[in-house]
């Protein structure tokens, strides 16, 4: 069963971008203290991104036509495994780079195409996805903000939250529904290409257990949105969503959120010189799992390297990873705390606290464990 | 040669030559000849031999789908071991003998010998030991073979009280044997425990309970997926021990068996779970593969085993990251 992810290797012309992406990374991160790159994904720095762009890691799927580095996958993979192994900040530029543009470039118009794009590619031009309402989360096909025709174009009303970098972001990709009830399910919906600085929107960030306010609420009063807001055709919001959805789960974000917690752990191993049994155990097992996982990235890339749109392998990936992220704060919390003779700095002990506190969110976003399981079982022919 | 074109006649070979039914006799006590016999004449014993030595010369990591097979058919004799000591004695000009070899990392006793658990040793005739420095050819009629008395069990504690006799010697493989019998078992687990998942869901899509099948419930769908999760797991494990070819890295068959052994408890406690009595039946062949995931989960070492030597080379490598460390040590 799932007999189709074979052992892969990244092609060569890929990994040739590895070193200058590493040693970028690794000048930002220098910089940072470790609680700061625990951040991973969700750490904001908008000049960094322009750093990236400037120096072409950004858009690398994206055709040269619209200022990507027409290249595929793979190359993804390689700049996002080096940023996220150092957690380098990449929250600004993260989902317009990894899902806004692929969605314009497949379903957008060519005047969208040129007007997003190269900007994008750039590092100029940040995008939040906005898809949870007060009302609808998992059940995403019950969203109610809703988007009315006019003269000119369409009126937007309604609210999301929980919308990750939403603050910060110049653009809201916001699925919202065009006709119908939330009765109709998945027909109805459709998605809108939202200026986050125009009239009636507002954005009230929502400030987390961890003193953060990555996320945040976004209202919509009579918002008044161009004909060429929409993306794609009226009424496909729900497939072109779906379409997103290998990319947006089986990626090294979906592993790789408490790596720069395990490295400062080893770093403390290797200070305090404990190498006793249980401890070489915990570090080995938990090296073991990341190679596999990683393994298991490279092939779903691999997948979506050959066209195809593996939802299901990408579910098992996410499910995989998220609870092997999750697992790490809470094991590392028992060995620290286990070991009250070995000075631990404060340093390491926010960055664990950081990343235990925010873990159980990784096993939510981007789809619950519990729907990935569902997919899964799809998958299997059990639903 | 494309795995998939070397891979079907080696399973309707296995089909017509090792059903379950082949495994319970030999479990029962009756020798595996005729099955023995069938895998020689097919010639996929020398796959591994280098082509000037007569044999395929294929690499290990075109052969982990073949020895997957081996293990989702529990093929009673150490068939993918025997392929391994064929070709490490090939490449050194010594000559097979024409019996299943098993892969011996014995521990040094006294003046002796010593290998706590060597699973279906009960088939074969001959072991590739390993002595640390050198890697000796032996005659398992040497050795005190003892079977471990466990119902059904193909296992046997292997004994020298001194040195075994050498039929030939070669230089032992860098590393060892004990990381490539690993990576081999880390391969069986996971066919094994893939084929658990097959039964399982599909004894869930038929049996019947509250009206419907216990498949359409969500709390088995979930508890399905997890086995699932792990069974995948334990492939990509077991084919990042083979990717290398031979001999695999230190860290690559680490990671290959510890992955492989953890996803035992999960794949066959939920076997179990969603079967409920009828696994437990001798009649049903679901026990067949819990008794042989439980004892490949300990043989050539467990995954606290593995973990602990995996755990030290990260400690040791310069390595500023995991994720580097994961890419070069252990990507295969």
């Amino acid at each position: 069963m799932f007999d189709t992810l074979p052992f892969t290797r990244i092609p060569a012309e890929d990994e040739a971008l590895r070193p200058a992406i590493r040693a970028l990374a690794a000048e930002i991160a220098a910089a940072l203290p470790e609680e700061r790159r625990a951040r991973s994904w969700i750490g904001f720095d908008a000049a960094f991104s322009r750093r990236l762009g400037e120096a072409g890691f950004l858009g690398l799927t994206l055709p040269r036509e619209y200022g990507g580095q027409g290249r595929g996958p793979f190359s993804r993979f390689v700049v996002v495994e080096e940023l996220l192994a150092v957690g380098a900040p990449v929250a600004a530029h993260w989902i317009a780079d990894r899902q806004s543009a692929p969605l314009i470039l497949n379903f957008g118009t060519e005047a969208q195409r040129l007007r997003f794009l190269p900007r994008i590619a750039r590092g100029e031009l940040f995008f939040c996805i906005g898809m949870s309402e007060p009302g609808s989360g998992s059940d995403l096909a019950s969203v109610r903000t809703r988007a009315t025709r006019t003269a000119e174009g369409w009126r937007l009303n309604g609210q999301k939250i929980w919308t990750t970098t939403a603050p910060n972001s110049d653009y809201m990709i916001a699925l919202v529904r065009t006709s119908g009830t939330p009765d109709d399910r998945h027909s109805g919906l459709s998605q809108f290409l939202v200026d986050l600085r125009a009239p009636g929107v507002t954005v009230r960030p929502i400030v987390d257990l961890t003193g953060d306010a990555h996320f945040a609420e976004v209202f919509f009063e009579d918002v008044d949105l161009p004909a060429d807001a929409l993306v794609g055709e009226e009424g496909a919001g729900w497939q072109q969503v779906n379409a997103e959805l290998a990319f947006e789960r089986s990626g090294p974000e979906r592993i790789y959120s408490s790596v720069v917690l395990l490295d400062a752990w080893i770093s403390h191993l290797r200070a305090t010189g404990r190498r006793d049994e249980a401890t070489a155990a915990l570090v080995g097992s938990l090296t073991a799992q990341l190679a596999t996982l990683r393994a298991l990235s490279i092939a779903v890339t691999g997948r979506l390297a050959a066209g195809e749109s593996p939802l299901v392998e990408a579910s098992l990936v996410k499910d995989l990873g998220t609870s092997f992220e999750q697992s790490i704060p809470t094991l590392l919390a028992d060995d620290l705390g286990s070991h009250p003779e070995e000075p631990v700095s404060a340093e390491l002990y926010r960055t664990l606290h950081y990343v235990a506190r925010v873990a159980p969110s990784f096993s939510l976003r981007g789809g619950t464990r519990e729907i990935l399981r569902g997919i899964i079982a799809r998958g299997m022919g059990l639903r | 040669m494309d795995s998939r074109e070397l891979i079907e006649p080696f399973e309707r070979l296995l089909d017509d030559a090792a059903p379950l039914a082949t495994l319970r006799a030999t479990e029962a006590g009756a020798p595996a000849d005729s099955l023995w016999e069938a895998i020689t004449e097919s010639g996929f014993l020398d796959a591994l031999v280098p082509e000037a030595a007569g044999g395929a010369g294929l690499d290990l990591a075109t052969l982990a789908p073949l020895v997957e097979s081996l293990g989702a058919r529990l093929v009673p004799l150490p068939v993918a071991q025997t392929m391994v000591a064929r070709a490490l004695l090939a490449a050194n000009g010594a000559q097979p003998p024409e019996t299943p070899i098993l892969l011996l990392s014995p521990t040094r006793r006294d003046n002796g010998w010593h290998q706590n658990l060597a699973s279906e040793a009960l088939g074969a005739g001959h072991a590739l030991v390993d002595l640390g420095d050198r890697a000796i050819l032996v005659a398992l009629d040497t050795a005190g073979v003892a079977p471990t008395g466990l119902h059904a069990s193909l296992s046997a504690r292997i004994a020298w009280d001194g040195l075994p006799p050498a039929l030939a010697e070669i230089p032992s493989p860098a590393g060892g044997l004990q990381p490539i019998a690993a990576v081999l078992r880390a391969l069986e687990i996971a066919g094994a425990a893939n084929r658990m998942v097959e039964m399982t869901a599909g004894y869930a899509s038929e049996r019947i309970q509250f009206g419907k099948p216990i498949a359409k419930f969500q709390a088995i769908q979930q508890q399905l997926a997890v086995m699932a999760e792990q069974a995948l797991m334990a492939r990509m494990a077991g084919r990042i021990g083979a990717a290398g070819g031979l001999p695999p890295s230190a860290a690559a068959a680490a990671t290959a068996k510890q992955v492989a052994s953890a996803a035992v408890p999960v794949v066959t406690a939920t076997a179990h779970a969603v079967h409920g009595a009828i696994g437990f039946s001798e009649e049903y062949d679901l026990q067949l593969f819990t008794r042989r995931l439980y004892e490949w989960r300990m043989a050539d070492g467990a995954e606290s085993f593995w973990a602990r030597r995996l755990g030290g080379l990260r400690l040791a490598d310069p390595a500023a990251t995991s994720v580097a460390f994961v890419r070069t040590a252990a990507g295969g």
